[in-house]
């Protein structure tokens, strides 16, 4: 073991929903400044894991620690306030609030501090954002909700950035313009980021490591561009290497 | 003309009281999408708790003036807040998670316990108190018909405008404002971003009392007579308001409670005084068969 701890531990955590056993003994681990993805196909418990990681829902069995700290158990809310940030799956911007007050909401965990020089990150970022201000987060379009999600994450300066399907149901121009701006934050400000993907070319190409998750169980594991060469991978996920 | 103009008059300061009891029921819905029917029981609790202000300040010689009115006002709705709060953590938190219908349920039992809570520990009968702000303006004569402007409508209206404007930027413009609404559009979200949902839950139950408090106040003093039952009727009809404005709107909220108000008073003015509630419901059914998401409701279309 390293002697500065994981930014990320999953220590063998199962969890689910109801009667649903969604994730069984997961185990991973997320360096500080790595991005790392999971892949999987749809319903493997990929989304699940993040939520978990979230405390929302909480694990059945297993540790998890961030940065050597346990917070297995905690709520939610405490979770995030300890440097999590999540753009969740389906984005989840609130329809009836502006892109300006959702990115304050993103900035709530900050307590006392100014929010500005984060917006203005956000804006650096993606610019499409300064121009929608004033508008309603439920009458922007699929990428600019995406990068909305993504801008609010940010606004509470995490030390660990969870992404969910960012990719989803967004031309591919958006998305290059999504991953670039991922690449790029981890490569200025060593962002830890946890990749959830159902687009494994993209994620695999852009991820220091990867994980495979099948059913609820970690398959494989690897360097991004490893994983990419592995026929089981392009059979299974690369669809007949198009993407 | 100089009737129905005291009728408004009438029509307008019963409807702020409605419209104050209303924007409880519509903002607990917003936030956890569930009828606290114990809530007109809470606003009867608040006028319980008024009156015990009042007595107790005269006992001390102190209940004289503007300022000890201010003051029943706010230990009311001090009090009543702490119901409202202890109402949430008893009787609904610990059925968060459960089936849609189980803090419905356990909110019609709450209603039940706080009636006959006031019922035993302060007695079945009708307590009346005399009239502390009494007189008013002279609006207009017609004939031997005197349109009058009471003070204490008067008061009833400045009161409900201040403490409605009050609400409105704290919703609107205040960090805590922003968390709830965060709350009333995606619960899960919010607590993705580091919001403590059953602190803003509880926040809005305490500022949902403390409205109610203000109404239970005035309606102990403009009406003078108050028992363990009047939650009950004012409570359905801030309900019909809350339903008329559209549920989960906190401008329709008020919007319902004039019109309700309004309906009511009218009723009783032009046609009979007996089926003044019968006039109220028939609107709560009419609303409910024709315009489902109320006036300024919005249709369920975002969460899919």
């Amino acid at each position: 073991m390293s002697a500065t701890p994981p930014m990320l531990e999953v220590d063998c955590v199962s969890a689910g929903y109801g009667a649903v056993q969604a994730l069984q003994e997961v185990s991973l681990q997320v360096q500080p400044g790595e991005i790392v993805t999971l892949i999987g196909a749809n319903g493997a418990g990929k989304s699940t894991l993040l939520m978990t990681i979230c405390g929302d829902p909480k694990p059945r069995g297993g540790r998890i620690r961030l940065a050597g700290e346990d917070i297995t158990g905690q709520p939610t809310h405490a979770i995030m306030r300890r440097g999590v940030a999540q753009s969740p799956e389906g984005r989840r911007i609130f329809p009836r609030m502006t892109v300006q007050e959702n990115l304050l909401m993103g900035a709530e965990a900050l307590t006392r501090e100014d929010p500005g020089p984060q917006m203005e990150q956000a804006f650096a970022l993606f610019p499409r954002l300064k121009e929608r201000l004033a508008q309603r987060g439920g009458t922007l379009s699929g990428g600019e909700q995406q990068m909305l999600a993504i801008g609010r994450a940010l606004m509470s300066k995490p030390k660990l950035l969870l992404l969910d399907e960012p990719s989803l149901g967004l031309a591919p121009l958006v998305v290059k313009q999504i991953f670039d701006a991922i690449r790029a934050l981890n490569a200025q400000t060593g962002l830890t980021v946890l990749l959830v993907e159902q687009n494994a070319n993209l994620a695999l190409r852009l991820a220091h490591r990867g994980y495979v998750l099948v059913n609820g169980r970690i398959t494989m594991e690897g360097p991004g561009r490893a994983l990419l060469a592995r026929p089981e991978i392009r059979d299974a996920y690369l669809g007949g290497g198009h993407g | 003309m100089a009737y129905a103009l005291q009728q408004l008059i009438n029509g307008i300061s019963l409807g702020m009281i409605y419209g104050l009891i209303a924007v409880g029921y519509t903002m607990v819905y917003g936030i956890i999408g569930m009828i606290n029917f114990a809530h007109g029981d809470i606003f009867m609790i608040s006028a319980f708790i008024a009156l015990i202000a009042v007595i107790l300040l005269s006992l001390g010689g102190l209940m004289d003036g503007p300022a000890a009115i201010l003051l029943v006002l706010v230990i009311s709705m001090a009090i009543t807040a702490l119901y409202g709060w202890t109402l949430e953590r008893v009787a609904y938190r610990p059925l968060r998670g459960s089936f849609r219908l189980a803090p419905l349920i356990s909110a019609i039992g709450m209603s039940i316990v706080l009636q006959n809570y006031v019922q035993v520990s302060q007695g079945a009968r009708v307590k009346p108190l005399e009239p502390l702000v009494p007189g008013g303006i002279e609006v207009m004569r017609d004939g031997a018909f005197v349109v009058q402007f009471s003070y204490i409508q008067m008061l009833i209206i400045a009161v409900t405008l201040v403490v409605l404007a009050v609400f409105t930027i704290l919703v609107t413009r205040t960090p805590l404002g922003r968390a709830m609404r965060a709350c009333e559009q995606d619960r899960r979200m919010a607590a993705l971003l580091g919001i403590d949902t059953d602190r803003t839950i509880s926040l809005t139950f305490v500022i949902g009392a403390s409205l109610a408090a203000v109404a239970g106040t005035m309606y102990l003093l403009r009406y003078g007579v108050i028992d363990f039952y009047i939650g009950f009727l004012a409570g359905v009809k801030a309900f019909t308001a809350a339903v008329l404005g559209g549920i989960g709107s906190l401008p329709g909220a008020v919007l319902g409670g004039l019109l309700i108000g309004l309906i009511e008073t009218f009723w009783s003015a032009y046609f009979s005084v007996q089926y003044k509630d019968v006039a109220a419901f028939s609107i709560l059914a009419i609303t409910l068969i024709f315009l489902p998401t109320g006036l300024l409701g919005r249709q369920e279309v975002e969460k899919v």
